[in-house]
C-alpha cells in the first residue's frame, strides 16, 4: 500500500537463559505507518507462526504505556527513538521506509534474558520488597485535611510514583544502574508523612538490595532521566543520597 | 564503625568519596593555578620563585600536600574501582548503543579521561615535584627557570596541552556531578553550581595550558 513500510528487522533471538543467542534478520513489507512498534512485530509473529517458527518472544500487557513490561533496545535506545514513550506507544511513522532496525533485549547482569527479548525484571520486586512500603499502623482513612501536606511534597510525590518500573533507566545507563528506580520509589514514600517515619530503614534496606542484586553505580550522566518513559527526575537521585547518607549517621 | 564502612562501601558511598576528594582536587586546583598564574607577571619568575619558596617551606602547606596525595590516591583507587565494577554489570554489550542521544561523551568517558590524567601526573610529578622535592636541583637553579627548560620540548608542550584537555572535560562533567552525588541538587543553586563549573572548567585548564605554551614562544622570560 501507498505510504506503507518496508523494513528490515534485526532482531535478538535467544532460547533460554543458558544458551548463547544470535541476531536474526527479518524482512517485513506493508507496514502502516499508525501501527505500534508492538503491532509490527505482531505482524512478524504471525508470519512466523503461519510458516511453523518459533515466535519473537516479548513482553507486553497493557499496551497504552502504564505497566511497563514492554522492554525492548531499539536501534541502541530503550524504547526507540522518541523520548517519553514506551516501546506500545511508539508508532512506525517514527521510522522511515527501508530502514533496518536493530532489536536487543535490557542487557544488564541483572535482568537475566529469558527468551528473546524477554527480560527476568524480579531484581526490581526485590528491592521493593526490601523496604518499599509503609508498615506503620496509619489508621482508618483521614478527613482529606487532616494531614498538612505541603502542595510541592505531594506533587513531587506524585511524579514519582509515576515509576511503572519498566527498567529502562537500567538498559540506557552504562553502569546498568538502578538508581533511577531505587530513588523513586524511595522518593515517594519519603516525601510523604505516613512514609517518613520509616525513611532511613527503608532508605538503608533498599540501597542494600539494589546493591545485592548486582546494578551498577550511578555516574551521573543523565540518561535515566532522558529515556525514561515517565520523566522521573534526577532529583530523586540525589533525594536517595542525601535520605541514605542522613541514615547512615541517625539510623538504629 | 562497620556502618561507617558498610555505607562508604555501598554503589552511593563510593560515588560520595569521589565527589569528597574530587572537591577537594578541585580546591587545589585552584590554589595551584592562581600561584602558578604568577609567572605572566613577566618579572623573570621572581614573584613565582618566592610563592614557590613559601609553599615548600610553610609547615601548614606541607602538612597538606600529604592530604593532597592521599586524597588523589583515594580518589584514584575508588575511581578505578568504580570504573571496573560498572563496566562488569553488562556482562552482554549492546549491539548498537545511540549514546549521544542521552548523554554527553564526556559523562561516559569519565574514567578514561581520569587515566589519561593520570599519565599525565606521573610526567607532571616528576618534572617539578620530583626536582623540588627529592633532588637538589633547587641549589644549581630556581623552579622557574626549570620551567623555562623543561617546555623547551614541544612533545612535552604538547603532552601537557593534552592533559589540560583531559582535566577540562573531566571538570565540566565532575564539577556539577560531585554535587548531585552528596546530594545537593536543588532549584535555587544547582544551576548556579552548573554555570560555575562550566566556567571554572574552562579557564583553570586554559589557563594552565597557557602555560607551557607561554614558555616555548618565549612570551616569558
Ligand atoms: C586534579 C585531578 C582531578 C580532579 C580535580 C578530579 C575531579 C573529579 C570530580 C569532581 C569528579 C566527580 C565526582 C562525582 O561524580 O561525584 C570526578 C570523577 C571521577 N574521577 Fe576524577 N579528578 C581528578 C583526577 C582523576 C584521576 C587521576 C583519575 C584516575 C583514575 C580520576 C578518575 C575519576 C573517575 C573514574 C570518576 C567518575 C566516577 C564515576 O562517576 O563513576 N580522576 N573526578
Ligand atoms: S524510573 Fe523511569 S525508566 Fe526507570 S523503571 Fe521507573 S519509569 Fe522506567
Ligand atoms: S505494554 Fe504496558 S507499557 Fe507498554
Amino acid at each position: 500500500m501507498e505510504g506503507n513500510l518496508n523494513l528490515t528487522l534485526k532482531i535478538w533471538r535467544q532460547k533460554n537463559a543458558s544458551v548463547a543467542g544470535k541476531f536474526e534478520t527479518y524482512q517485513v513489507s506493508g507496514i502502516s505507518t499508525d501501527m505500534s512498534f508492538l503491532e509490527m512485530i505482531d505482524v512478524l509473529n504471525n508470519r512466523l507462526i503461519e510458516e511453523g517458527d518459533d515466535p519473537v518472544a516479548f513482553d507486553h500487557d497493557c499496551r497504552e504505556g502504564i505497566c511497563g513490561m514492554c522492554s525492548m533496545y531499539i536501534n541502541g535506545r530503550p524504547h526507540g527513538p522518541n523520548r517519553g514513550v514506551t516501546t506500545c506507544q511508539l508508532h512506525m511513522r517514527s521510522f522511515q521506509d527501508g530502514e533496518t532496525i536493530t532489536v536487543e533485549p535490557w542487557r544488564a547482569s541483572a535482568f537475566p534474558v529469558i527468551k528473546d527479548l524477554v527480560v527476568n525484571r524480579s531484581a526490581f520486586d526485590r528491592i521493593i520488597a526490601a523496604g518499599g512500603f509503609v508498615s506503620i499502623n496509619t489508621g482508618n482513612a483521614q478527613d482529606a485535611n487532616s494531614l498538612p501536606i505541603p502542595k510541592e511534597d505531594a506533587d513531587d510525590a506524585f511524579a514519582a510514583a509515576a515509576c511503572i518500573g519498566c527498567g529502562a533507566c537500567v538498559a540506557a545507563c552504562k553502569n546498568a544502574s538502578a538508581m533511577l528506580f531505587t530513588s523513586a520509589k524511595i522518593s515517594q514514600l519519603a516525601l510523604l508523612p505516613q512514609g517518613k517515619v520509616e525513611a532511613s530503614k527503608r532508605a538503608e534496606a533498599m540501597v542494600a538490595q539494589m546493591d545485592e542484586e548486582g546494578f551498577g553505580a550511578c555516574s551521573n550522566t543523565g540518561a535515566c532521566e532522558a529515556e525514561c518513559p515517565k520523566g522521573i527526575s534526577l532529583e530523586n537521585i540525589a533525594r536517595m543520597n542525601r535520605e541514605y547518607f542522613s541514615a547512615t549517621f541517625s539510623s538504629k | 564503625m562497620s556502618w561507617l564502612t558498610k555505607s562508604l562501601n555501598s554503589s552511593l558511598g563510593k560515588k560520595l568519596l569521589m565527589a569528597i576528594t574530587g572537591l577537594f582536587l578541585i580546591s587545589f586546583l585552584l590554589v595551584h593555578c592562581s600561584l602558578n598564574a604568577l609567572i605572566f607577571l613577566n618579572d623573570g619568575g621572581v614573584a613565582f620563585n618566592e610563592g614557590a619558596e613559601f609553599m615548600a617551606h610553610n609547615p601548614v602547606i606541607r602538612t597538606m600536600e600529604i592530604v593532597l596525595f592521599a586524597g588523589l590516591l583515594l580518589h584514584i583507587v575508588d575511581g578505578l574501582r568504580l570504573w571496573f565494577e560498572n563496566k562488569s554489570k553488562r556482562p552482554v554489550a549492546y549491539a548498537k548503543v545511540d549514546g549521544a542521544a542521552n548523554s554527553k561523551w564526556y559523562s561516559r568517558s569519565m574514567g578514561l579521561l581520569g587515566t589519561l590524567l593520570l599519565l599525565f601526573l606521573i610526567l607532571h610529578l616528576k618534572h617539578f615535584w620530583y626536582f623540588s622535592r627529592l633532588t637538589d636541583g633547587l641549589e644549581d637553579h630556581t623552579l622557574f627557570a626549570e620551567m623555562q627548560a623543561v617546555f623547551m620540548n614541544p612533545v612535552v608542550v604538547v603532552v601537557y596541552v593534552l592533559g589540560c584537555i583531559s582535566l577540562g572535560y573531566h571538570l565540566l562533567h565532575g564539577f556539577q556531578s560531585a554535587f548531585q552525588s552528596i546530594g545537593w541538587n536543588h532549584p535555587k543553586y544547582s544551576p548556579t553550581i552548573k554555570t560555575i563549573g562550566a566556567i571554572f572548567s574552562i579557564v583553570i585548564p586554559a589557563a594552565f595550558a597557557a602555560m607551557p605554551i607561554a614558555f616555548y614562544f618565549h612570551l616569558i622570560h
